[in-house]
């Protein structure tokens, strides 16, 4: 099947801005500014409902998304958000003002404790705190409890630890919480080294920061003897949740020694991702650790009897003992962790068994039918493939004519080129196919095609130095007759 | 691949060039390091009257790819920057030891630039 990406065009040129299909000058009255700050009239869109409906709707059809096809971008987890969450998300009694008082808003409060529940479960973490609004915002938070803790125990501690291979973020969290940064190199494997680890972990380490499986797919198979060397020198041992899709139902962060975990529920819980957000990035701890979660945090009224509260049916909020504080207005981002909780709920234990069983299965399959060279292995949910002498960023151009998303590119760095795959458990075997018709169709080409693609899809290859030298960052001052593409 | 590595310029190791005459000194990148930044898209530079130290950094080169600190090879004061880096910061790519240089420094001692690297020893390093 040849694939060509819907285009809308106006005179050689992308589906035009509203202000350019149709103006009407409008006069502005006088206000209380000086006149030379202001006009006497504007120029604003001047369109009827259905040219409306209509720009939107060709932005939509040049758009990709999961509803279009795969999105096989490693690290990512881009699965299909069912849209029944977004159902349950919308209903009104979900929507409730958060300043109300506890006592009226029992059920927004249960539906934070069973998630609470439900992912200190998943996790095997003893307490979850709701309130960081992203992964990034959930390391944060994370590493500030841990930091916390080390206080709270009068000790000093400088570093943090983190594997080459891992994500970018693990390193502006740790720079960002004041800590040095220790990288610590991978070994023949691509796993952790733990002779290396023995001599970087001293006295001075606060923590561990880890993904596992790691970026390569790869589960690191000595974490009970990583988190021994960690414990021994007092440090903390922090889970990045990027990766939890793999081991839903199977393997538990809290069981492999783990003290700080998060959460992306937008990769393994299905809420919207990147611009499709806000996200949300629970933060799960060990009992020890507990105390020093964000305020406020919810749990099951404590009431003694005769006070508010008591009988202990209902839930309540509550600052624990040591919290590091807010990490964001009110308790998160609400519709997102109801998003998250209707995702959970609906597939249950064994629903979540066969999600991470079907995105390793997926993430092998696919391994095994692409013809580039995959230098690590067995997987798990992702596999990292090496482009070889082709570029990584061309083979990723050239995907985009096959009408699929291509994956991660050029990175981890320990792989020359490479080519990061994520199918998740989304896909069927049939897109799965496709996807990998797309990397022969692809492998099989002339570096001098791929210099040109992509050429079927709605935009064309995009002139990067171009757009950082001379940035246009009002469409005023476009020259619309360089739209010629 | 090999990289331009003209005999007129001494070398820091973290890929800057100094050429130097009488008391002052023209300070670039290096080939080798434009090639491994790609295209660059903005180069930021101290003032003039600007002090700087050994070893400090002293301005930022941005490329598609990343963004790198420069660092002083030899401390002194700015007398001149190369201000048509700003419209045209593609000369560091297309000639890095000429109209791409940085900047122009007054050397605070010159005895300085025998701790830089000769081009054979940059060479090495690059090789």
């Amino acid at each position: 099947m040849e694939y060509d990406q819907a285009r809308w065009t106006d005179a050689d040129r992308y589906e035009p801005l509203l202000a350019e299909k149709s103006t009407r000058e409008v006069a502005v009255e006088d206000g209380p500014l000086p006149d030379d700050l202001t006009r006497d009239s504007l120029a604003l869109p001047d369109l009827s409902e259905p040219e409306l409906a209509r720009h939107y709707t060709r932005l939509a059809q040049m758009n990709y998304g999961v509803e279009s096809g795969p999105i096989p971008l490693g690290s990512c987890t881009m699965k299909y958000n069912p849209s029944f969450t977004e159902d349950v998300a919308a209903h009104p009694k979900a929507a409730v003002h958060p300043d109300r008082p506890a006592r009226t808003v029992q059920g927004t409060l249960e539906l934070c404790h069973r998630l609470q529940d439900y992912l200190a479960r998943i996790g095997g973490m003893d307490a979850v705190t709701l309130q960081p609004p992203a992964g990034a915002a959930g390391e944060f938070t994370g590493i500030q409890v841990a930091k916390a803790y080390h206080d709270h125990n009068g000790e000093d501690r400088s570093s943090v630890v983190i594997p080459d291979s891992a994500h970018g973020t693990n390193f502006a969290t740790a720079a960002m919480a004041g800590y040095d940064v220790v990288e610590l190199p991978s070994d023949d494997d691509g796993r952790v080294d733990v002779d290396a680890l023995e001599a970087a972990v001293d006295d001075d380490t606060a923590a561990l920061m880890l993904t596992n499986p790691n970026t390569l797919g790869l589960f690191e198979r000595d974490i009970e003897a990583i988190a021994d060397v960690v414990h021994d020198a007092g440090g903390l041992l922090y889970y990045d949740g990027a990766n939890l899709n793999a081991l839903l139902g199977r393997a538990r962060p809290g069981d492999m020694g783990f003290d700080v975990m998060h959460y992306n529920v937008h990769k393994t819980f299905a809420t919207p991702h990147g611009g499709g957000g806000p996200g949300a990035g629970p933060v799960g701890v060990t009992e020890d650790l507990a105390p020093f979660l964000p305020r406020p945090h919810v749990r099951k009224e404590t009431g003694a009897e005769g006070e508010a509260g008591a009988g202990n049916t209902g839930f309540e909020y509550y600052d624990p003992a040591h919290s590091i504080g807010k990490v964001h207005g009110y308790y998160g981002n609400w519709p997102v962790l109801v998003k998250a909780f209707a995702y959970i709920a609906r597939l249950g234990d064994a629903g979540l068994r066969d999600t991470s069983a079907t995105a390793v299965l997926n993430a092998n399959y696919l391994a095994e039918r692409i013809p580039y060279d995959v230098p690590f292995g067995p997987f798990h949910h992702e596999f990292v493939a090496s482009a070889g002498d082709q570029d990584a960023a061309d083979v990723a151009k050239g995907m985009l004519d096959h009408g699929v998303h291509p994956p991660t590119t050029k990175w981890p760095e320990i792989v020359d080129e490479a080519l990061m795959a994520e199918p998740t458990e989304s896909e069927s075997k049939r897109s799965l196919d496709h996807l990998a018709a797309a990397f022969e169709a692809v492998a099989g080409e002339a570096d001098g095609t791929l210099a040109d693609a992509p050429t079927r899809s709605a935009a064309r290859r995009i002139d990067q130095v171009g757009a950082a030298r001379d940035p246009q960052l009002c469409w005023q001052g476009l020259d619309l007759s360089d739209f010629d593409n | 691949m090999s990289f331009d590595v003209p005999e007129d310029c001494q070398y820091r190791e973290s890929h800057e060039w100094v050429r130097a005459t009488d008391g002052t000194a023209r300070v670039g990148i290096t080939d080798f390091a434009q090639d491994e930044l790609g295209d660059v898209v903005f180069v930021e530079l101290p003032a003039v009257g600007d002090e700087l130290a050994t070893g400090d950094d002293f301005g930022v080169v941005e490329s598609i790819k990343a963004v790198s600190d420069i660092y002083t090879p030899v401390a002194g004061t700015v007398t001149a920057v190369n201000e048509r880096l700003r419209d045209e910061p593609e000369l560091v790519n297309e000639d890095p030891f000429g109209e791409g240089w940085l900047l122009e420094i007054e050397l605070a001692d010159e005895a300085e630039l025998e701790d830089l690297l000769s081009p054979a020893a940059y060479r090495d390093q690059i090789e």
